[in-house]
């Protein structure tokens, strides 16, 4: 029998060792990052939040989806969740901006380089099928307790659809739009920016989507490793036996993943029906 | 002057060039090359000069490397070997800020499938090329209206490319590249996609830009009939090589090879072959006031025809004598043929197309004569001769088929 396991603790202990400096930086740059996140969301009142809230989802995606953020969000309000939801909130805001300006480079250069491509894609296998809970251990190893090592989990489990995505939306884009561009003299900088992200843009809007829902369903997971936010009442809920409380933690995050997904397509939507 | 020159120029697909290249050198075929180094011969020694201001038309069946050695030209395809030489500059040698800046000013390319922005409205799609030149908006904007209203598109210019049928999306193409203002112009079955009708209207269309604008045109297509309507010169290519370079009447009439006879066989030929190609140069003649019945007999018999044109002093066309009123004179003992002359004959001149003749034989059954503007007469036009022009039999085969007739 082989003992994969003792050679990955091995390596992850060697890593925790002679890195740890580098992870006291990640510790105090991402979680600098996100507690200002958290703060601007607590500090504004709920009202002007929800106001503002719904303004965007009425102007993305229609009248319905603005009626539904304010019935959502005064319900989240009135159980009592508002600082919770507003901490899930800023986790996943910031955990899909990191995932964001990881995976998009990540997925234009791996539509450009086959090899890039080959090495890329199953690594991001594994990033998306390995159990989320698998990611919880190595981030407690390496970052402690609390936000950062939740988010830090969050990014790899959310980076590979922004990837994927970007990849794929720029490798269909049309052959003769490519070839007509670069035929009137458009450097590889133009073509990219004039021609080839404007038109993976519906493509690269649904990865992004997916990014923040799996973001979503990720910070519940990271609860486990005291990330904070709705996880903690969903948690709460699991390991006290209280099913009421569990039930209105699920409906939060439920309401947060369909406001923030409704407002994300119709970016998407937006962009492809002009 | 040549814009335009390619020389000894191979463009080979595959890992293995330079093998692939040497095997070619040894004479070895295309299958066997292909066996040994999977390299695809795309473009074989092509040999080409372009005049400026010449609309050139390059056609080929699918696969015959058409449009490889188009995109050669403005490098999208980077030949193996070979020279391009645009004004003199060899393209396949240049820096990349030179080949950037040639196909920003120099040469434009207009695509079959159009190749547009389908994001952006008709007026920016038009103006991309300017605009990745760098040219401020309101510059670049101008610019493109002027080149709008040269293709027909005024008042289009809000709509989204995606809105428009393929003709006017085919205009924005053209749009789009005339609007850098460019001396060459590389059409790939520019109207290929496009439907019979639109399509006949936006080559009439091209040539009335053409005449205005003499860009040095280069366009490739499959269509010999949208060859012969649109090219001053055509050359045809086969599995790679150029089999034949020639105005269209050229490559009707001597053909290079049986390729090129069997593309040629179903074209409408009445539409191209000219009456000075086919006519009988230097036909007998009667001279008016210098020969007498007695001559003129004598020459029909000998020639075993039965109608002579009529010629005065200044070699100029009056008219036609029959053998049979020719015998009358000479029965008569009339030595002046004057009064047997029948001044109604029909005449055309050299470059008058076949398909304008064959009104004229049904009316008659002498030749067709064929003058110069002063009337000079410079040969005839048998009726059998259009016969066979327009079937595409040769003589043989019209005089079974005749025989055939008069034996039934």
């Amino acid at each position: 029998m082989i003992n994969i396991g003792k050679y990955i603790e091995m390596a992850i202990n060697w890593l925790t060792e002679n890195f740890t400096l580098f992870f006291d930086a990640i510790n105090v740059g991402i979680g600098g990052f996100i507690d200002g996140f958290q703060n601007v969301l607590m500090w504004i009142p709920f009202y002007i939040t929800i106001v503002l809230l719904t303004l965007l989802a009425w102007y993305k995606s229609g009248k319905g989806v603005g009626v539904f953020t304010v019935f959502g969000l005064l319900l989240i309000w009135s159980m009592g969740f508002w600082n919770e939801t507003m901490q899930t909130l800023a986790l996943v805001l910031s955990s899909t901006i990191i995932a964001l300006i990881i995976g998009l480079p990540l997925g234009i250069w791996s539509a450009n380089s086959q090899r890039c491509d080959k090495i890329l894609h199953p690594i991001l296998d594994l990033m998306q099928t390995m159990p989320a809970f698998v990611y919880l251990i190595p981030a407690v190893l390496f970052l402690g307790l609390g936000t950062v090592p939740g988010a830090f989990a969050t990014i790899i489990f959310a980076t590979p659809p922004v990837v994927r995505l970007t990849s794929l939306g720029i490798k269909q884009v049309p052959k003769n739009v490519v070839e007509a561009s670069r035929s009137f003299g458009a450097t590889p900088t133009q073509l990219l920016f004039k021609v080839q992200l404007p038109l993976a843009l519906p493509t690269i809007m649904t990865g992004i989507n997916q990014t923040i829902l799996m973001s979503l369903s990720m910070v519940v997971i990271a609860a486990m490793i005291a990330a904070g936010g709705l996880g903690e009442i969903v948690l709460k809920g699991i390991t006290q036996m209280k099913i009421g409380l569990g039930f209105e933690g699920g409906i939060a995050v439920v309401i947060l993943a369909i406001i923030l997904d409704r407002i994300t397509q119709g970016f998407g939507k937006q962009k492809k029906g002009k | 002057m040549n814009k335009i020159e390619i020389k000894n120029l191979y463009l080979i697909f595959g890992s293995e060039k330079q093998k692939a290249l040497r095997m070619l050198k040894e004479g070895k075929s295309k299958n066997e090359i292909l066996k040994t180094t999977d390299c695809t011969i795309a473009v074989k020694d092509a040999n080409l000069d372009i005049h400026e201001g010449e609309f050139f038309v390059i056609m080929g069946l699918s696969g015959s490397g058409k449009s490889t050695l188009l995109r050669c030209i403005n490098r999208l395809i980077k030949p193996t070997k070979g020279q391009i030489l645009i004004n003199g500059k060899n393209i396949t040698t240049m820096s990349d800020k030179e080949l950037l800046d040639m196909r920003r000013h120099e040469i434009s390319m207009v695509f079959q499938n159009f190749g547009l922005l389908p994001h952006r409205s008709v007026l920016s799609n038009i103006a991309f090329g300017l605009e990745l030149q760098g040219v401020s908006k309101q510059e670049r904007e101008k610019q493109a209206m002027k080149s709008m209203e040269i293709v027909g598109l005024k008042g289009y210019q809000n709509q989204m490319v995606g809105q428009l049928s393929g003709g006017m999306q085919q205009r924005v193409g053209l749009a789009r590249a005339l609007a850098n203002n460019p001396e060459v112009l590389l059409m790939d079955e520019a109207f290929s996609a496009l439907d019979p009708l639109i399509r006949v209207q936006m080559q009439d269309e091209m040539l009335t830009i053409q005449s205005k604008m003499k860009k040095t045109i280069i366009f490739i297509t499959h269509d010999l009939n949208e060859a012969i309507k649109l090219g001053d010169r055509i050359a045809i290519m086969k599995d790679g090589e150029i089999v034949q370079v020639g105005t269209s009447e050229e490559i009707l009439t001597e053909p290079a090879n049986d390729y090129v006879a069997r593309f040629v066989e179903n074209v409408d030929r009445s539409k191209i072959i000219t009456a000075g190609s086919i006519m009988i140069t230097r036909p007998a003649v009667a001279r008016l006031r210098k020969e007498g019945p007695e001559v003129l007999i004598r020459k029909m018999k000998e020639r075993d025809i039965t109608v002579l044109p009529v010629i005065d002093e200044n070699d100029k066309l009056i008219g036609e004598i029959t053998l049979e009123d020719t015998a009358i004179l000479r029965h008569k003992g009339i030595k002046s043929i004057q009064t047997a002359v029948l001044s109604e004959v029909h005449s055309v001149t050299e470059d008058t197309k076949i398909e304008d003749l064959l009104p004229l034989i049904t009316k008659t059954n002498s030749p067709i004569y064929v003058v110069n503007e002063e009337r000079e007469l410079k040969g005839l036009v048998p009726l059998s001769s259009i016969v066979v022009e327009m079937t595409g039999k040769d003589k043989n085969e019209i005089n079974e088929l005749i025989q055939n007739a008069i034996e039934l």
